[in-house]
């Protein structure tokens, strides 16, 4: 495996489980911890890996914060586009993602806080009044069925065989 | 009236079927299922479930009502799509009208071509350790099942030498595996070649059973049945029970030459009349759609394996890195214990499961059979318990 195939395969695992170990992703991929480690650390440093999160059962969690999805419309700029507006927005900390989208809409940004009050109140004073922010649309978040690729509910275990040829 | 002729103690078991072994694996199976909380690499299936697009195409065919007999051969859409299939992924064109027959899994297939070519007393060669089904198929049909041994130092590929001293006179047919259950092993391109040469001087029937082809983790080589010379005299047994994750849905098919095909649908059609409509619709899908969830999913067993041989090596086990399949059959001699005792001896102590390599036959002494079919969790719980069961011994 070349350098690059190893990377995008070490990248692949951690995407799945950033978990899983250098050890386990060395003996997966046929390579020793140490290479694993040390390409790691060049793409945490060169910003290829911008960090790592778990996936949460909110409800189990007793994780009772809010989360809403915003739309936002933009007046793109004549240089850098929706750059800088997207950035202004993602400053924010009530701010956990921001996406450049297609369609009706400019910027689909992701926003978490304590109350509905305090969403609604962070979308109409600080992120509807920036400069070339033209409208807003906010959808809270009701119940999470499925984040990145994993589903929150599991499959029930249903009989299968313990041996088979 | 009375029936003077009644004997209470009548044995009515065809004497071919009653000198039938049972299958190693069972007795095995029936163990494994009286215990709780076993960590079981003895399932020859995978553990993923069906991807969902094939199992929505199942539902979608059965929200349209489609739930009659279809044509003996399956649907012509599904044969065209499986020789489409099969002209791309292996280098051989078979008609979809006349040379493919869909078969209830590579299971009916096997036992439709033993039925359909061989006479008693006819023997077939086939190489061991084998899948279980392959001598009791021969033999159901009154012929004789004629062994080759394959060896761990030859990555358990079957010789052209082995195999012609076994040739005599009633020698119909050389039934081959690879990807190969148990063992994981498979044939380069040269091996292939010089059974092709065997089979085409000695007049030979190829019977190729490629149901892991698609798990395969080196070089991909063609189908025996692209080699010069082999078309006519190969009949090429493939299903969706592995790559796609199928196993339930028992679908396969064959393709051969005319001939053969007509003959095996002749059995077919007599005993199963056809397989399962709404399971052929799934099968359908995975050929058009399913390669992304296939390709996933072969990478998955790909780690699998790299993982699985380190540990088993780790631990004094010999064991090559198999080729393909979802098996590794790790040599277990130098412990000192055979085949079944160390099956049943890690069961009973670390409550892991492996099957003996005898369950696969004679030639399976030695050896035990690991399935990498199962989560990286429970491969890891079973080395390190495995690894306890030899240094304690
Ligand atoms: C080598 C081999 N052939 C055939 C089969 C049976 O497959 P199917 O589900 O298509 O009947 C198996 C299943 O384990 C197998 O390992």
């Amino acid at each position: 495996m070349t350098n690059e195939d190893l990377k995008k395969a070490v990248i692949g695992l951690l995407q799945k489980n950033a978990r899983i170990g250098e050890s386990e992703i060395a003996d997966r991929l046929r390579s020793d911890p140490e290479t694993v480690a040390r390409l790691i650390r060049e793409m945490e440093g060169d910003g290829t890996i911008i960090g790592y999160h778990a996936l949460v059962n909110d409800e189990l969690a007793g994780n009772g914060e809010v989360r809403a999805l915003i739309e936002v419309q933009v007046l793109p700029e004549r240089d850098g586009g929706f750059d800088r507006v997207a950035r202004a927005i993602g400053r924010f900390r009530e701010v956990c993602s921001v996406y450049l989208v297609s369609g009706q809409y400019d910027l689909r940004v992701e926003v978490t806080g304590e109350t509905l009050q305090q969403v609604a109140l962070f979308v109409a004073s600080r992120l509807a009044p920036i400069d070339g922010v033209q409208a807003t649309a906010t959808h809270f978040m009701l119940k999470k069925y499925k984040e990145s690729g994993f589903s929150v509910e599991k499959d029930e275990d249903y009989e299968r065989l313990k041996v088979s040829p | 009236m009375s029936d003077s002729k009644s004997r209470p103690d009548r044995n009515w078991v065809a004497k071919h079927i009653a000198g039938l072994p049972r299958s190693g694996i069972r007795d095995f199976f029936e163990l494994v299922n009286s215990r709780d909380g076993v960590i079981s690499l003895g399932i020859g299936e995978p553990d993923f479930v069906t991807p969902w697009g094939i199992r929505e195409a199942t539902i979608y065919a059965l929200d349209k009502g489609h739930t009659s007999y279809t044509s003996n051969l399956g649907l012509l859409s599904l044969r065209r799509e499986c020789c489409r299939y099969v002209g791309r992924e292996f280098g051989v064109d078979y008609d979809p009208v006349g040379e493919c027959i869909i078969t209830v899994g590579v299971s009916e297939g096997l036992d439709l071509i033993m039925r359909a070519i061989l006479d008693p007393g006819d023997e077939v060669i086939y190489h061991e350790p084998s899948y279980v089904s392959y001598a009791p198929s021969v033999a159901m049909t009154h012929a004789i099942p004629v062994a080759v041994t394959t060896e761990a130092e030859n990555g358990f590929a079957v010789r052209a030498e082995d195999v012609e001293k076994r040739i005599t006179p009633r020698t119909k047919a050389l039934l081959l595996n690879y990807p190969n259950n148990p063992t994981g092993g498979n044939l380069s391109h040269a091996q292939k070649a010089a059974l092709a040469r065997l089979a085409v001087e000695r007049d030979l029937l190829v019977i190729t059973d490629e149901i892991y082809s698609e798990l395969t983790y080196g070089e991909r080589t063609q189908s025996i049945a692209a080699f010069p010379g082999m078309r006519e005299r190969t009949v090429f047994l493939h299903g969706f029970s592995k790559a796609f994750a199928m196993t339930g849905y028992r679908i396969g098919y064959a393709c051969g030459p005319r001939p053969l095909i007509e003959a095996m649908m002749k059995v077919h059609q007599y005993s199963m009349l056809c397989a399962c409509g709404f399971a052929q619709e799934a099968a359908l899908e995975a050929l058009r759609n399913g390669a992304r969830d296939r390709e996933a999913m072969r990478g998955e067993y790909e780690q699998r394996r790299n993982v699985i041989v380190r540990r088993l090596n780790g631990m004094g086990l010999s064991c090559n890195l198999p080729e393909g399949a979802f098996y590794v059959f790790p040599r277990i001699a130098a412990t000192g214990l055979s085949a079944q005792e160390f099956a049943m001896g890690l069961l009973e102590h670390k409550n892991v499961a492996v099957v003996p390599g005898t369950a696969f036959g004679a030639a399976g002494e030695g050896h035990v059979r690991c399935a990498y079919a199962a989560s990286m969790a429970d491969i890891e719980t079973a080395m390190s318990r495995m690894r306890e069961f030899i240094d304690e011994l």
